[in-house]
Parts: structure tokens; C-alpha cells; sequence
């Protein structure tokens, strides 16, 4: 049974999420151990199961973006669980981008960071949070509207438009942090020395 | 449907400082706390082993002074835990601690006993507590560990209710049993925070409540911070203000105060006492008796705020970050609930307050809500309450182990619970027939910087070139944040034969070897406490014979005296053997043949009396 069918949905994205809410507080009612407490061993595995299965269908359908990572996943067949995902490949023109921010970066990291450089770094935090931002609003908004109101014929191709998406995130996602925890650090120290 | 009756669940909350029992009354559908014969809610989690015998509660705590190397309070924090993890603060402990394969064992009045075991006394003690007032016997309970507990410290807590007797039935989370004691009153619905500082722990926890679900978005905590630090640091304050000040009496005594289990004990109560008063006065002042000087010391609440304000910022960050994972801002937050007897200190309150930016509340009586809370959980598993579900989730990440040492999450931290993740292994050597698996639990990125759960070993593959193997192993967290492993080859379709072994932490033997070491104290246990309590009232009879001898042997005839003197010798000989109803036959003999002398004795003081009277209206009329 996967994620949607285990709400009884389509494969769909547009999800309302108070509805799934509700939803999931009576599914969870029916299958939660604790109202099987008296049952038998057989029937206590079976409410274990299910209620293992509808938490992490929940966990995925309430989140817009895992959402449509797992469809993704889902149509091509490799329905895994998480933590179990290849890590997406960068689109190329998007990785010649990042070579600059790559190499401030690494200097940052082997110890040398002055304030210029510090501020070009957060300038550049700022500005692929944006992207991230937009790139997300890109995913949830029309690719998903999309992908609801296509044809069988036209999946294929807002599958693979996902799937770049996906992967321009996660890659931007990745950069973020490194850049933040550089910056992290930094951060710290300015505060020490403040005090 | 039939109405089946299930048969009765108590909650237990097994406190680092104090434990309690709780039910729900059928009456009123409300929860109670226990009190036992005294009327005393709270059971301390002390347990001292004598000669005699093992106590627990009031009886134990009132050892701690004279037996410090032999009396166990806080055990809690060695619940589940590795030598490692403890040894920066043993110190700080009367009794001596071992490591043990993976755990810690305590050397106590010549006996080793695991922290899961000294538990287990405390459990019993309520246990019994429970059934003297149901009047039939108590096999299962719902038990509270703090929120931020791993697999481990949740098993230990399960173990210490088996070697009690106990069925736990379920582990359930300190602060969220809380919230169920306030939503069974109606007194939260919406986004609440619940903020639990206890004797050793810290949680926080955020829940979204509605329509009787209680959700958690989030938790952190820190199982390693609560009030028993802040005694420390105003026992370390005091400690160093003695030596000062007293510096010539204690080079002159020789005394090393430090390493004194006694005195050190003395000043840890002493520092908990007046960080009690200091809650609800602005200063008070101690005086500490030594062999060789009285100390005295005037504390005001800005001094102890002092000692402990970076104890207390310590748990300011886990609020946040139990914030973010939640996806809220402060502003988000409906309520905030104060959990756990360190909430009183005026100081954590103002910190909270400023944190959330809101005014916190404790409707419901700190100490007694997770018990309260943990009874509403049994009366859910029993089925009397019907219209209350709490979703938990997994404090922290569970990963395993691969190549490199990296962990690779396969159930990240705040997934509502029970929960479970597939993985595929494979052998990386032809013929292998074993694969070592590695689990850990927390948020670093390498395994080694994680809690390291446990090793587990999936025997019996069959030998087949390297990498054909496919093992698919499924990690399943339970409602009690308890992890379960489960492996099948798929390759063959060998379901059952693939045997997951953890390699370490307390076996099933184990457990039952202390299941039936236990039984065979519980007799013993309480005959040695009858035969204190006839040695200890023997003791109050003697020393007062022997004080009115000294004073008014003069009074009586010879025969008599010999009498007394007789009964005397007797009850001490009867005390030093094991008979305690020897003993008190002895006591009621001595009692009997001095009811003359106090006689006597009353009258000589009351004629002394007048005669002093007298005596100061001569003074008076000169």
C-alpha cells in the first residue's frame, strides 16, 4: 500500500492540509496500538504495522516538497523509504554557477576568512536562499498544478521537470548549509568577542 | 461488542528525586496520586543497602548521611548508560561505580547491582503501595522516562519493571504525560509548549491538541541537567566558602572535606534545602554542624541565581531548536505548562517566560502531573478512556553505521511514533555467513560522535559468493520509542532463520537471573526492615534507661536497680542477635521495670523545680 492509497488518495499533489489532518487523526484512531491494547498478539502486530505505515505516509503527504519526491519516486518504481535515496545529481550549468562560491568556500573552511570575504559569502547565502525559495514555489505551485491536471501522455515530461527541480534544491540546499556553517562558526567567535 | 474488563493498569512516574504512583478512579473518570500510610505522596528514589536489609523511600533517605557509601539516590542518571557517559561526574557520588560490559554496576554494602536493579526496588515500593490500596495484586504499569531517553535508557527502565514484577505495559514520555493530565481537565487545546524540569532531566516538548489528540511536533532535552545540578553547584559554593572560612579547624582536625561522603552528603542536602526556601524567600540561613565547628551562612535567592544561571541557560537552546523542527515561532505557541519540581525556582520561570514571551503556568501540581498524566496513559491502554489518543514521536535520529564510520539516518529525529524503515545488507566476503550491523541514535554525523545502541549480528546466511546476499532488515521504533529489528534473507526466503543478536546491554538472562534474585530479597527485605524498626526503637528505650540510671539510680533501692540493670543487659544481648521479636519482648520488659524509676524520677524534677522557683523569689525579694 503506498502513501496515498493508505489516505485513500489519488496520485495527486493538490492536498489540502487540514483535511489530511483530520484525516489522520481518525486513521490514527482506528489503527494506534493503544486502542488494540487488549487484543490479540496477531491483531497487536497488525495495528503496529499500519500505524507505522499511516505515520509515514503522513509524514511524507504533509510536506509539499517530500510529497512530490516520493510521486516522483513512486512512478518510476523505485518506491524506497527514506533515508534510502540516491543523492540527485547537480544539473551542470547550475555547478559551473557554484564553482566560485565552491572556492571562497574552501578557503573559508582552511582558515582564512576576512570580513569582505565574510560578507561576499552571506551576500551569496542570501541570494541562493532566494533561489531555493523560488525554486520551491516553482515545485509546489505550477509544476504540481500541473502534474494534476495532465494527460497520461504529458506526465513524463513534468517528471523529469520535477526531478531537475528536486535536484537544483537539494544541491542548493547542500551549498546553503556548508555556507551557513562557515559563516556558523564566524558568527560565534563575533559573539565571543562582543562580550 | 462485548465489554471486556481489562484488568487495571497504574501509572508510575519514577523520578530521579521522587517517584509516585497514580490510578485513575473509576468514580470520577480523574486521576490520583497514592499516598501511603503516612499520607505521603512522593516516595524518594533512595535505596539503601544495609547489613540488615535493603530500604527504600523516607527510610532510605534518612540514611544517606550515615551510610553514604551504601545508600543510592538519582540512580536514574546511570539508567541505560555506558561508564563513558557518567564518568565525568562520579565524583560527585558517595558510592562506588563500576563500568560492566556496556552498563555500570555500583558497589554498594558489599553487594554489585546493576542501576536497572535499584530501580526495581523503588518500582516494588510503589507496587506494593498500589495493591495496599486496591487490596489485590498489581501486575502492570505504565511507566515515564524523560522524552529525550535513547533505546537504551527506555530498555533499562522496562528491565527495572520486569526484576519488579511489573509488566510495563508502556514507556511513555515525561512532558507528554503531563499534557494528558492537563487535556483529561480541559486546561490546554491548541499549540502547547510543556517545559519539564525534574531532579536530573530536562525535556521540552511541543504538542498540537485537538480534539483530543495530543501530537507531538517536537521534543529535545538534555538527560544529563535538573535541579540535582543546581544542588552541586551551591554545595561546591559552600564547600569552598567552609574551607575558607573554617581553614585553621579543619587543618587542625585533619579533616578532608571533600572527600568526606558524610559531610559531602550533609552539604548536598543542606544546598538542596535552602534552594528550596530560597524559592519562596528572599534569603535564609544555614547552619551545618561539624565535629570541630558549626558552620553558618546567610544565602540570598540573587546568590543562588547566581550559581546557577548557565545551568539554566542550558535549556534555553533546546527550546529553540525544539521550536524550529516544529516549524514555529514563539509567537505560535498557546500555552506554556511548567512540569517537574525545578520549575518552582522563580529563575527558570522568569527564563521561560522570556523565551516564549508569555506567561507560563502550573494549574496542576509540578511534582504530581507525570504521575497524573501516566495514570490517564493506562486508563487509555485499559480501555476506560476512549476519546484520548497521544501520537509521540522519536527524540532522537536513528542511523546505522557504514563505511567510513558515516551514519546514514534511516529514522530521523521527531517521527511520530511507531514508525519503521527498511534496509538492504548484503556479505562482502564469499562465504560469509555473518553481517555486523551497527545502530546508532542522535544527530552526528559520525557514528563514533552518536549513542552507539547496540551491535547486532545477523547469523545464519548462507555462505554464497560476496554481495548475493540480500538481507532486507526492518528497524521498527514502537510506541515506546523502543527499537525492534527484524531481518529476512530474500534471496532464499529464509524468513526465520536470520537470528538478530544485540551484543551488548542486559540479556534476557540476565534479567531473569535478577527477576529471581529479586523475589528472594523481597521476604528478606521485609523482615530486615521489622527487625531495624525493633532495633531502632530498642535503641530510643536503651539510651533513655541509661541517662535516668545515671540521674536517678540514687533514688531507687538496690533490688530494684539490680532489676533494671538486668532487664538492661538482656534487651542488649536480644538486640545484637537477629530475633526481632526478641527484641521486642525485651524492649516491653525494660519499658516495664523503669515505669517506677520515671515515677521517681518525675517527681524529684517537679519538687527540683519549685525548689528553683523558690530560690529566684529569694533573689527577687533582696
Amino acid at each position: 500500500m503506498n502513501h496515498f492509497e493508505v489516505f485513500g488518495l489519488e496520485r495527486r499533489l493538490g492536498i489540502d492540509a487540514e483535511a489530511l489532518q483530520r484525516r489522520f487523526y481518525e486513521l490514527s484512531r482506528r489503527h494506534h496500538p493503544d486502542f488494540h491494547a487488549g487484543a490479540t498478539p496477531g491483531e497487536q502486530a497488525e495495528a503496529l504495522e499500519a500505524s507505522a505505515r499511516l505515520n509515514a505516509a503522513y509524514r511524507t503527504l504533509r510536506d509539499p516538497i517530500a510529497r512530490i519526491d516520493y510521486l516522483v519516486r513512486l512512478e518510476e518504481g523505485r518506491e524506497t523509504n527514506e533515508g534510502a535515496t540516491d543523492k540527485p545529481k547537480a544539473p551542470p550549468a547550475l555547478l559551473a554557477e557554484m564553482f566560485e562560491i565552491q572556492e571562497a568556500l574552501a578557503e573559508a573552511k582552511s582558515g582564512g576568512l576576512d570580513e569582505p570575504a565574510r560578507r561576499t559569502l552571506a551576500e551569496e547565502r542570501g541570494r541562493l536562499l532566494a533561489r531555493q525559495g523560488e525554486e520551491e514555489a516553482r515545485l509546489t505551485g505550477p509544476l504540481s498544478a500541473a502534474w494534476d491536471t495532465a494527460t497520461p501522455a504529458g506526465r513524463p515530461a513534468i517528471l523529469a521537470a520535477f526531478k531537475q527541480a528536486l535536484a537544483t534544491r537539494a544541491y542548493l540546499r547542500t551549498v546553503i548549509e556548508d555556507l551557513g556553517q562557515a559563516l556558523g562558526d564566524g558568527d560565534e567567535i563575533v559573539a565571543h568577542h562582543r562580550h | 461488542m462485548t465489554e471486556t474488563r481489562l484488568s487495571r493498569i497504574i501509572g508510575i512516574d519514577l523520578g530521579t528525586t521522587n517517584s509516585l504512583v497514580a490510578y485513575v478512579d473509576e468514580a470520577t473518570g480523574l486521576p490520583r496520586v497514592i499516598a501511603d500510610r503516612e499520607g505521603r505522596m512522593l516516595l524518594p528514589s533512595v535505596v539503601a543497602f544495609t547489613p540488615e536489609g535493603i530500604l527504600v523511600g523516607e527510610a532510605a533517605r534518612r540514611q544517606l548521611v550515615r551510610r553514604p557509601q551504601s545508600t543510592v539516590y538519582s540512580v536514574k542518571r546511570f539508567m541505560g548508560r555506558d561508564y563513558e557517559d557518567v564518568k565525568d561526574e562520579l565524583r560527585y557520588f558517595p558510592f562506588a561505580i563500576r563500568p560492566a560490559d556496556g552498563i555500570v554496576k555500583l558497589d554498594v554494602g558489599g553487594r554489585q547491582v546493576t542501576p536497572p536493579e535499584v530501580s526495581a526496588v523503588v518500582l516494588k515500593a510503589l507496587k506494593e503501595r498500589a495493591e495496599a490500596h486496591f487490596k489485590e495484586p498489581m501486575e502492570k504499569a505504565v511507566v515515564t522516562v524523560p522524552a529525550y531517553f535513547n533505546d537504551s535508557q527506555r530498555q533499562a527502565t522496562r528491565d527495572a519493571g520486569r526484576i519488579a514484577g511489573l509488566d510495563v505495559v508502556r514507556i511513555v514520555n515525561e512532558p507528554t504525560a503531563a499534557s494528558l493530565a492537563y487535556g483529561l481537565h480541559r486546561l490546554s487545546e491548541g499549540v502547547i509548549a510543556v517545559y519539564d524540569l525534574g531532579g536530573g532531566t530536562f525535556d521540552i516538548s511541543i504538542l498540537r491538541v485537538k480534539d483530543g489528540i495530543f501530537e507531538v511536533l517536537a521534543t529535545n532535552g538534555n538527560t544529563h541537567l535538573g535541579g540535582d545540578d543546581f544542588d552541586r553547584v551551591i554545595m561546591l559554593w559552600l564547600l569552598e566558602d567552609i574551607q575558607c572560612r573554617h581553614h585553621a579547624e579543619i587543618v587542625r582536625s585533619g579533616l578532608d572535606l571533600a572527600r568526606d561522603g558524610e559531610a559531602m552528603q550533609e552539604l548536598r542536602l543542606a544546598a538542596e534545602a535552602a534552594k528550596i526556601r530560597l524559592s519562596t524567600e528572599e534569603r535564609t540561613r544555614l547552619t551545618i554542624p561539624f565535629a570541630d565547628f558549626t558552620y553558618h551562612q546567610d544565602i540570598t535567592r540573587a546568590d543562588v541565581e547566581r550559581l546557577i544561571e548557565p545551568l539554566v541557560a542550558r535549556t534555553l537552546e533546546p527550546c529553540r531548536r525544539a521550536l524550529a523542527d516544529a516549524g514555529l515561532r514563539r509567537e505560535q505557541i498557546d500555552q506554556v505548562v511548567l512540569v517537574g519540581g525545578s520549575t518552582r525556582v522563580p529563575l527558570v520561570r522568569r527564563r521561560v517566560e522570556e523565551l516564549f514571551g508569555r506567561t507560563a503556568h502550573s494549574h496542576l501540581n509540578p511534582d504530581e502531573v507525570v504521575a497524573l498524566g501516566a495514570a490517564v496513559q493506562a486508563q487509555i491502554l485499559a480501555g476506560g478512556i476512549t476519546d484520548m489518543l497521544l501520537l509521540d514521536v522519536t527524540p532522537l535520529s536513528l542511523g546505522i553505521e557504514t563505511l567510513g564510520g558515516i551514519v546514514s539516518i534511516l529514522i530521523p529525529r521527531n517521527t511520530t511514533i511507531p514508525t519503521s524503515a527498511r534496509e538492504m545488507f548484503t556479505t562482502s566476503v564469499d562465504g560469509q555467513t555473518v553481517v555486523d550491523l551497527h545502530v546508532v541514535q542522535g544527530e552526528r554525523e559520525l557514528a563514533k560522535d552518536c549513542r552507539s545502541l547496540a551491535r547486532f549480528e545477523l547469523r545464519g546466511i548462507d555462505p554464497m559468493p560476496a554481495g548475493l546476499p540480500k538481507i532486507e532488515v526492518t528497524f521498527l521504533i514502537d510506541a515506546n520509542g523502543i527499537l525492534q529489528v527484524a531481518a529476512k534473507e530474500l534471496r532464499t526466503g529464509k524468513a526465520a532463520s536470520i537470528e538478530v543478536k544485540p551484543t551488548y546491554g542486559l540479556s534476557e538472562t540476565d534479567v531473569e537471573r535478577m527477576v529471581e534474585e529479586s523475589f528472594q530479597y523481597a521476604e528478606a527485605d521485609v523482615n530486615a526492615r521489622l527487625l531495624i524498626e525493633a532495633r531502632n526503637e530498642a535503641d530510643t528505650v536503651l539510651t533513655h534507661v541509661r541517662r535516668a540510671l545515671g540521674q536517678g539510680s540514687h533514688l531507687l533501692a538496690e533490688e530494684e536497680r539490680r532489676g533494671i540493670t538486668s532487664a538492661l543487659e538482656e534487651l542488649e544481648q536480644a538486640r545484637a542477635a537477629q530475633d526481632r521479636d526478641l527484641i521486642r519482648d525485651k524492649t516491653t520488659a525494660l519499658n516495664h521495670a523503669t515505669e517506677h524509676l520515671a515515677e521517681l524520677m518525675m517527681d524529684a524534677a517537679l519538687k527540683g523545680a519549685l525548689g528553683s522557683k523558690r530560690a529566684a523569689e529569694i533573689m527577687e525579694s533582696q
